[in-house]
């Protein structure tokens, strides 16, 4: 089977991004980029179905030229090849209605995305472009067994796939929900699916020499005006700052008599 | 075209409280956009909940019909994204749950609309500049959307679930036709607990690596919270560690919350930790490190080793 997987070059979510003086912008010179860490799941639950089943993975970065090295680095945790739309930040909108454009050429029969990107935290793309397919969707992508059961060491794949239908289980409020979607279809993942694998030394070699296709924004046609425009940014309201109790006697009585919480 | 239209969410039959947190933002809007607030309810024998749901807004679209007994996003969207046509919404509103998030921007595709993700609330007293958390909630970005159609998730805990109006609204049927679906339901694994709903507790008792081992969640965080009436909470350290399920994740990733006390046990506050609790009334950490960027947002902190002054803490309570 073919599968489309997305991946986002995003800005590293363990760092902290400074805002502009003006507030109009974010400052993202110095800042190190990383893949988007639900896009490297959705990277690794491709290639265990691909092992599972045969078929290609195609792996799509629509964004900074740069983010050729994202691209690059699932291709050397093991997928076919890359089409890179090169493009400045879009909105989720845009970028489904690109992705649209490249599902109809391609003709995958999965598409697996994170579930949101960890810069904008919109969580929307995947939806959106079921949406324009009129396919399926199973967001939220997990599964029961953790992450340090024996099917997870064996890299099973948690979606399973037979007779045309993909079986994703969801995490969603409350419990795990189980949902069949007929094929084409698109999931996208949560963090409890897998444990992407690290590329290896030969994965990084064979890299270099995969194909990925660069493709400009324009040459689809697409109109990708904003539908959501960030005017602004600012720091969140800080806290203010705490105390230190010198024990628990202290710490109950101000539980009671400060905040009155208990 | 001004009217606001809220997305309702039934449980078991029963109208989510998340609901009428998203009732609270759809009556702002509609102040700014001169319209009413309207709401749609979907679902099979989801009529006591159009009901009580009608206490709260003008008009209750109901579309109730044994082939929408579950929420499944490709069914559902194609009910909102008529009911919004037929009540001519400007805004289409829900609470960014599980089931807000996956349906809500599926129906923006469907209405051409562009969409706010997990807003916080407006920017400011008029228009219609939101505020919503990006990058792990240490950047608030305001943003416009630039369809006419609007729609917005809201984030659960930044809104009071809204009061009954004190008049009832209409509730009348919604005749959609689905079709043909590609998605079907197989089954539901609710995650059973004594203790309150993470999202919904008025205290959150968390864990971290500080614990050492799975069994001290047990040992320790398990009677500080019985005693507390406390739902538990957990850092992704220890959930990716398989200590604890993976719905007990309090994280921008996991569950945010917002609870009037919530004590960190032995959680360092990484970004991602911190962005899901720091919306919390009362914070309390307890770390044995002094330098833990939990101590940082936190209203009480105490410097002290977690395996003496929890069971401490849990007898003098």
């Amino acid at each position: 089977m073919k599968i489309l997987v997305t991946v986002k070059r995003v800005t590293d979510y363990e760092r902290k991004v400074k805002i502009s003086p003006d507030g109009l912008s974010l400052v993202t010179e110095g800042m190190n980029f990383v893949p988007n860490p639900f896009d490297e799941i959705a990277v690794e639950e491709a290639l265990r179905l691909q092992k599972a089943h045969g078929g290609e993975v195609v792996v799509i970065s629509i964004g900074h030229k740069d983010a050729s090295k994202e691209i690059r680095q699932a291709l050397a945790m093991g997928a076919d090849r890359g089409i890179h739309v090169i493009a400045e930040e879009l909105d989720p909108d845009a970028v489904a209605r690109l992705l649209m454009k490249i599902v109809e050429e391609e003709k995958p029969e999965l598409v697996i995305m994170g579930k949101q990107a960890t810069d904008d935290d919109a969580n929307q793309a995947g939806q959106l472009l079921a949406g324009y397919l009129g396919w399926p969707q199973a967001t939220f992508a997990s599964k029961v067994e953790g992450l340090d059961s024996e099917a997870e060491k064996a890299q099973t794949p948690g979606v399973v796939i037979a007779g045309g239908e993909a079986t994703v289980i969801r995490e969603i409020d409350g419990g795990l929900e189980t949902l069949k979607l007929k094929l084409p279809a698109i999931v996208t993942t949560d963090l409890r699916l897998n444990h992407p694998r690290f590329a290896s030394l030969p994965g990084i070699m064979k890299a270099k020499k995969k194909p990925i296709k660069e493709v400009p924004v324009a040459s689809f046609g697409v109109d990708i005006t904003p539908k959501v425009r960030n005017v602004k940014y600012a720091e969140p309201p800080a806290r203010k700052a705490g105390v230190k109790v010198a024990d628990v006697a202290e710490l109950v009585n101000k539980l009671k008599t400060e905040a009155k919480v208990i | 075209m001004s009217n606001v239209l809220v997305v309702a969410e039934v449980f078991e039959g029963a109208l989510k409280k998340a609901t009428l947190t998203a009732v609270t933002f759809a009556r702002d809007a509609a102040q700014r956009t001169g319209g009413q607030v309207h709401a749609v309810v979907i679902g099979q024998n989801v009529g006591a909940a159009a009901e009580e749901l009608a206490g709260y807004v003008a008009a209750v679209h109901v579309a109730d019909q044994a082939a929408l007994a579950q929420p499944t996003a490709e069914a559902y969207a194609k009910v909102i994204a008529a009911a919004a046509k037929a009540c001519s919404a400007a805004v289409v509103t829900a609470a960014a749950t599980a089931q807000g998030k996956d349906v809500l921007p599926r129906t923006a595709a469907l209405l051409g609309a562009g969409m706010a993700s997990d807003v916080l609330g407006f920017a400011g007293p008029e228009g219609f500049q939101l505020r919503r958390p990006i990058q792990a909630g240490n950047v608030i970005a305001t943003v416009e959307v630039t369809t006419a159609v609007k729609v917005v998730s809201t984030r659960p805990t930044e809104f009071e679930a809204a009061k009954a109006t004190g008049s009832k609204g209409t509730v009348a049927p919604l005749a959609v036709d689905v079709g043909a679906v590609g998605t079907s339901y197989v089954k539901f694994a609710k995650v059973t607990s004594e203790r309150p709903e993470l999202t919904d507790a008025r205290v959150v008792v968390s864990g971290g690596r500080g614990l050492k081992e799975a069994v001290n969640f047990g040992k320790l965080i398990e009677p500080l919270a019985d005693k507390l009436k406390a739902a538990i909470g957990a850092s992704r350290a220890v959930v990716d560690a398989g200590w604890v399920p993976n719905d007990m994740q309090v994280g921008q990733t996991g569950k945010v919350v917002a609870p009037d006390l919530y004590i960190a046990v032995g959680i360092s506050g990484a970004i991602q930790h911190v962005a899901g609790m720091k919306g919390s009334k009362t914070i309390v950490a307890i770390n044995k490190d002094a330098e833990a960027p939990i101590f940082q947002v936190a209203d009480y902190g105490l410097v002290a080793d977690l395996f003496k002054v929890v069971p401490e803490l849990t007898e003098k309570l």
